[in-house]
């Protein structure tokens, strides 16, 4: 089944995946870079944008709803305004991750993969980020913080408006 | 001490082309561009540089695989998917010395005569992925990249894909999977991807750290490369430490460096409270080492294998006193079953019944029997997949049983009998 949509991205965005579908050798290969497109936008990736997605790659919905499954990082649902990920893995584990993660969880009531109550607030247990020698650390929105401790942590969150 | 990767990481805005190109940046770009490829990647294979990624390979031969005259594009895919546990070197090359790595991708594409650079990088880098994509910018607007570079007629392109976040596009035929826009489940070898890679065309992957030695090989010679570390592993190479040591960070020691030296004098030893108790010296899928054993070996590939561990990528991480050995293998356990991609049977259903042991046995529930369960399942899963990550796991369960069994048997219940 082809895909069909009338949704449209913002217009730098709609060009910057003109310019890619030209360098790229086949057109499909650019649904990494248009879901990146979609979730910049929208911060998460709904169901017709999945539709969007295969129409402007020429790939089926399923094999986009394959790969957006495939990848941790592409979001099926909205997250909160500050989206906060601890990172679990070794190192991180060894300095106090899992005090950090019981810590955000219990700051804000919050599951993990859950958004809390007033919208503001979400949190994630993530694998390995690559600063390892400065753990433990997490990210707010993508940013990375490092060399935590638990009164850090809350200096970091506290701050946010 | 020679240093080459890090040569520049304290100089003030490092990470610009100004700065680059005031140290002599880009210039054996364009001297490559007057070269034949061949003479290239002579002079790499001639330096004995192995792939820093973790398996050691030596790039110059990888390059020499890409056959001649097939009427086909030939791609280069950077890999800056770094996400081996323990380690954040490629990370820093990215955020320090940005344009060093275009350079050298750029003259790697040149030796293999491609015209298209896929430069993959790791979904969830942060100022690393800023950083590349303002260098790129920089350096395309600068002419190094593009069409006619420096009036050389030669075309060369240079994309950057972002990933998604999939620990197992750091495979070489996972990460192709993933810049043709697709899942990052590795693919069946051979055919190998020098030969029928990306979009079915000769395809060259080659780790961050690789490529970023490449214009410091062609300016100083191979000779002056093979000079530096050990006859069988030259060069210097970039460790991260991680743990409980006083200064962890990332260090470049000439290969053939004792872990001693660098543990107890560059890291400056333990924080005061803790002993070192064991390294995993190459990242988290290489086997672990109790300390005394750690404390006598050198970083090179050959003394490594020689203790039955790997050098691997680099990823030191230190682990204390305070740590239980049955603990941290859970944690490696939860991890290789959550990046599973699922193709094979033996790593999908293997590293979960992994996990749940584990889990079992930390909670005080273990039996006997679950023991050599788990033993029984690393070996059927060990070299029955496409790719590596199920022997990723299996590495650190051996090394942690060989080394560390009395903890795990310590956690066992005993079975009473009825």
């Amino acid at each position: 089944m082809s895909a069909t949509t009338t949704l449209k991205l913002a217009p730098e965005r709609e060009a910057r995946i003109d310019d890619l579908q030209r360098r790229y050798p086949e057109r499909r290969a650019t649904l990494l870079h248009v879901l990146w497109e979609i979730q910049w936008q929208l911060g998460w990736i709904p169901e017709e944008w999945m539709v969007y997605a295969a129409a402007r790659c020429g790939v089926p919905v399923a094999k986009v709803l394959g790969v957006v499954s495939f990848y941790t990082m592409f979001r099926r649902k909205p997250m909160g305004r500050y989206h906060i990920e601890v990172c679990r893995n070794i190192t991180c584990h060894m300095l106090g991750a899992r005090k950090i993660i019981e810590h955000v969880e219990k700051k804000f009531g919050v599951q993990e993969k859950e958004v809390s109550a007033c919208g503001r607030w979400s949190f994630e247990e993530v694998e390995c980020m690559g600063a390892c020698s400065w753990a433990p650390m997490m990210t707010v929105n993508g940013a990375y913080h490092e060399n935590l401790t638990l009164e850090k942590v809350d200096e970091i969150l506290d701050g946010l408006k | 001490m020679t240093l080459i990767l890090t040569a520049r990481w304290q100089t003030k805005d490092s990470h610009t082309l100004a700065s680059y190109e005031s140290a002599g940046g880009y210039e054996m770009w364009k001297k490559a561009l007057g070269m034949e490829p061949a003479a290239i990647t002579e002079e790499v294979k001639q330096s004995g540089v192995r792939g820093r990624g973790g398996a050691g390979f030596p790039t110059g031969l990888k390059w020499t695989f890409v056959p001649q005259n097939t009427g086909k594009p030939v791609y280069l895919c950077v890999n800056a998917d770094e996400s081996e546990p323990g380690t954040n070197k490629d990370r820093e090359i990215l955020e320090r010395d940005p344009h060093m790595l275009i350079e050298g991708s750029l003259i790697a594409a040149r030796a293999i005569r491609c015209k298209t650079i896929f430069f993959y990088i790791r979904g969830e880098f942060d100022l690393a992925y800023r950083r590349i994509v303002t260098a790129a910018e920089e350096a395309r607007r600068a002419g190094h990249f593009g069409q006619n570079i420096h009036g050389s007629g030669q075309d060369v392109d240079f994309i950057i894909c972002k990933g998604g976040g999939a620990y197992v596009c750091g495979e070489e035929t996972g990460l192709i999977s993933s810049v043709e826009g697709g899942r990052g489940e590795p693919k069946v070898k051979p055919p190998f991807p020098a030969v029928k890679g990306a979009f079915g065309c000769p395809t060259i992957v080659n780790n961050v750290e690789t490529l970023a030695v490449v214009p410091w090989v062609l300016r100083h010679g191979a000779a002056a490369y093979k000079a530096l570390g050990t006859e069988k592993s030259p060069g210097t190479k970039l460790f991260s430490v991680s743990g409980r040591v006083k200064r962890p960070g990332n260090y470049e020691v000439p290969l053939g460096y004792p872990l001693k030296q660098l543990l107890l004098e560059d890291c400056g030893g333990m924080q005061d409270g803790y002993t070192m108790k064991a390294v995993i010296p190459g990242g988290s899928s290489t086997p672990v080492l109790p300390a005394d054993i750690a404390l006598g070996v050198n970083l090179d590939y050959e003394a490594m294998a020689a203790v039955g561990t790997m050098l691997g990528s680099g990823g030191i991480i230190v682990i204390d006193h305070t740590q239980s050995m049955p603990d941290l293998l859970l944690v490696l356990a939860h991890f290789y079953s959550h990046e599973s991609c699922g193709q094979c049977t033996p790593c999908r259903e293997g590293t979960g019944w992994a996990h749940r042991i584990l889990q079992r046995i930390n909670a005080g529930e273990g039996t006997a029997a679950d023991l050599k369960l788990l033993e029984s399942v690393a070996s059927q899963m060990s070299g029955a997949t496409i790719c590596a990550l199920a022997d990723a796991l299996v590495m650190p369960i051996r090394g942690f049983l060989k080394h560390y069994r009395s903890e795990f048997e310590a956690l066992l219940r005993t079975e009473v009998q009825a």
